[in-house]
């Protein structure tokens, strides 16, 4: 209750040192539609939940290609994430300009992080309200990153964000020792079935129209797999056993 | 060693001795053309670079450039000009390719090309180019291009130190001027890419920037194939 009081403005802190303005824009990222991100010694893959606001309507675009060997996934307020994603794509084109290669992955997820954290520190703007799961491939091999709105980026081997994402990363958790040797199929449906654990049981399911895949790895430029050609990993999901999960 | 010896002395007037001009172009020679068919483009360019002398920096410099699986760049003139134009396009292309999900088609590329060129207008690029490839119905389209972006679509294009032997061949085989009987019948790409390389290879006769090897490029919906082509090491 006494949160209200130090909550109005970016540049207040609480007496228990935290500044509620940015929770908030992270509350924002934990209301999205849910996104998971796993990697193999290859390959770095993305799995999301598209939703729709109707039966009328179109699914929202939830993963974005970065650059060929970058991708990401967003949870959040699309309209920001839209303005994050030309960031990025602006900074992997004029590094790759420059230097006539392409920008590691850390290094690109660190710039995005400063971008956050200058909405942090000043009245210039607000928070962006949306969080990124960026899956890419260089050098140093399979990277997956998480970008918060407080300017925090954090290196993972697999993760989730988004509406229920809980039940995703004790999935996640359960099978992430197997993943490093998987093979890209194998990881996609890992993938499938950790985002099945977000959906409730009321719901229709996975479906060709409201799951996005993306897969980058060695020798594999930065795809997105959508609508009907989803539909051939779906459909190993389907034939296989159902997992017993612990609640 | 110019002793500037002159019967007056006294009379002529001393000429200030211009130096600390700097010349930023130079140009690097050879020869690019480009014929369009019916759903196919073929495209040569000599691989010489010389240095604006009688001297030959590399026999290898490659002046086609490939933007897209319909389309590629063939351009003459100074190559390091060359070189920034291509980085450019290559960056804008990829820009256009991730706002609007799909590669620019090639008569987009043209006009933005030519956009490209103008906007240097006053320190412009010193390249002659030819944009060539296959357009969204599949058929053989070339454009050609001055330094300040002037361009025409053509069925037939060629520019560089050989282009005024090039072109009046070109005329004559490919649009038929001239010709008093004219012998029918659509011209095959195998067809054309022989005349392509006898084109080429007159050109490099007689044009001594012209020579050591030439690729040629066949467009096509198959997508884009490299061939390499010998000519005179002279």
């Amino acid at each position: 209750m006494y949160r209200n009081h130090y909550d109005s403005d970016i540049t207040t802190f609480s007496p228990s040192g935290r500044i509620h303005q940015i929770e908030y824009a992270m509350e924002a990222v934990k209301q999205g539609g849910a996104a998971v991100a796993l990697k193999s010694k290859k390959f770095a893959i993305l799995v999301s939940l598209k939703r729709s606001s109707s039966d009328l309507g179109s699914y929202q675009k939830k993963v974005f290609q970065v650059d060929d060997h970058v991708g990401i996934a967003i949870s959040g307020l699309t309209a920001d994430a839209r303005m994050l994603c030309n960031y990025m794509r602006n900074e992997c084109s004029n590094y790759d300009y420059v230097y006539e290669s392409k920008i590691r992955i850390e290094r690109l997820v660190t710039k995005v992080a400063d971008k956050h954290q200058l909405h942090t520190q000043g009245y210039g703007g607000r928070p962006y309200g949306v969080g990124l799961l960026v899956a890419g491939y260089d050098q140093l091999g399979a990277h997956i990153y998480q970008t918060c709105p407080s300017g925090n980026f954090y290196n993972y081997k697999s993760i989730s964000i988004g509406s229920r994402s809980q039940s995703a990363k004790t999935y996640l958790e359960k099978y992430f020792e197997q993943f490093e040797d998987c093979s890209l199929e194998q990881l996609i449906v890992h993938g499938l079935r950790a985002l099945r654990e977000t959906i409730p049981n009321s719901d229709t399911g996975l479906n060709s129209k409201n799951v996005a895949i993306g897969i980058v790895g060695e020798n594999q430029p930065f795809k997105i797999i959508e609508e009907e050609n989803a539909q051939p990993y779906l459909n190993l999901l389907e034939n296989e056993e159902p997992v017993e999960m612990q609640i | 060693m110019d002793l500037k010896l002159s019967p007056f002395p006294t009379l002529e007037k001393q000429m200030p001795i211009e130096h600390g001009r700097f010349e930023a172009y130079v140009d690097n020679g050879g020869t690019v053309l480009a014929v369009g068919g019916p759903d196919y483009c073929v495209i040569a360019g000599d691989t010489r670079m010389s240095d604006g002398g009688y001297g030959i920096q590399t026999r290898k410099y490659t002046k086609i450039f490939q933007l897209t699986d319909k389309c590629v760049l063939a351009t003459s003139g100074m190559q390091a000009d060359t070189l920034a134009l291509q980085k450019r396009l290559k960056t804008m292309l990829s820009h256009y390719q991730k706002e609007h999900g799909k590669p620019m088609s090639t008569p987009a590329i043209a006009q933005f090309l030519s956009n490209t060129l103008y906007y240097k207008r006053f320190f412009p690029y010193y390249t002659f180019n030819i944009v060539a490839g296959i357009d969204e119905k599949g058929e053989g389209c070339a454009w050609t291009y001055d330094a300040v972006g002037s361009h025409e679509r053509v069925k037939y294009a060629s520019q560089g130190s050989g282009n005024q032997l090039v072109i009046p061949l070109l005329d004559n085989q490919v649009a038929k001027f001239n010709q008093q009987i004219i012998a029918g019948g659509n011209v095959t790409s195998q067809q054309a890419v022989s005349f392509v390389k006898d084109a080429i290879t007159s050109a490099g006769e007689r044009d001594i920037y012209t020579g050591d090897y030439a690729d040629i490029v066949v467009v096509d919906k198959d997508g884009v194939h490299w061939e390499k082509f010998e000519l005179k090491l002279d």
